[in-house]
């Protein structure tokens, strides 16, 4: 599933596109403390996540992650908004939980 | 491929966490783009992220020169923040003296230098209480 198909699901509410749009999504990742992520994310993942702050985008970048998806209804304030579309990061909403939103990621690239 | 060192420096702000991780990007980008591999790539990225977060978050500050030369990379931070009392006990994951407020940014599991140490092929810590710290890491290209 490329991040242009997981957009097309309609599941997760697009924050910001980046241009990685034909970049497949190889899993979900799950987890909120940031040099646990840097150290663990996999390089393509959807890291599924309620940090929402500047940071989680410099671990974002560095790691590759494909996306990001703030879960639990977490929003970027507009600082952070600003710097995901200047450093061309796709990023998604959801009110669902972590766990509901990394299974659906998993169940999408599973069907 | 190259065939000179490369040098690149670095002024990180303490307390800066709008900016924090620019200087590591731009070290990734241009590894990037001389055709280094991903691995390699993502391994100084991380490597050196860790310890420009923790000039910003403990050290208020410092400076960051990277060497690039066809074999390795030299990453060298030099800060002059509190010094570390012991290396050893701050190098145990878990480990951390990040505030609160810190904390609720995401940052003090306690894995920068861990993290650090995993991504590296060499990494040397010299530090006096008072005076600084400077943190040395060569990655293997
Ligand atoms: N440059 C530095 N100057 C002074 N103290 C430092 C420096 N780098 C690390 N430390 C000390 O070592 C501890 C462990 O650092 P480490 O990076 O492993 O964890 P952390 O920064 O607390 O949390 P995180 O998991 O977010 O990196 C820090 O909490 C701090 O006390
Ligand atoms: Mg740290």
């Amino acid at each position: 599933m490329t991040v242009q198909e997981l957009i097309n699901k309609g599941k997760f509410k697009p924050i910001n596109i980046g241009s990685n749009l034909d970049q497949q999504i190889a899993e979900p990742f799950c987890c909120d403390l940031l040099s646990i992520a840097m150290g663990k994310a996999p390089s393509g993942s959807a890291w599924v996540t309620v940090m929402g702050n500047i940071n989680t985008l410099a671990v974002a970048a560095l790691t590759d992650v494909a996306c990001i998806i703030l879960a639990e209804g977490v929003m970027f304030d507009d600082a952070t908004l600003e710097k995901a579309k200047s450093q061309d990061i796709t990023v998604f909403g959801t009110d669902e939980h972590i766990f509901d939103a990394a299974l659906a990621i998993h169940n999408f690239l599973h069907e | 491929m190259l065939n000179d060192e490369l040098h690149l420096s670095y002024q990180i702000l303490g307390d800066d966490f709008t900016r924090a991780g620019e200087a590591s990007s731009d070290v990734k980008h241009k590894l990037k783009m001389m055709g280094i591999s991903p691995e390699t790539v993502r391994r100084v990225a991380i490597a050196m992220y860790e310890g420009e977060i923790n000039m910003v978050i403990h050290a208020d500050g410092g400076t960051i020169d990277v060497i690039i030369s066809p074999s390795e990379v030299k990453l060298i931070l030099k800060d002059k923040g509190p010094g570390i009392a012991d290396i050893e006990l701050a190098m145990q994951e878990g480990y951390s003296t990040a505030p609160d407020n810190i904390r609720s940014l995401g940052f003090g599991a306690g894995m920068g230098l861990s993290n650090m140490k995993k991504y590296t092929d060499e990494m040397d810590i010299e530090t006096e209480l008072g005076v600084g710290t400077t943190v040395t890491m060569t990655i293997k290209i």
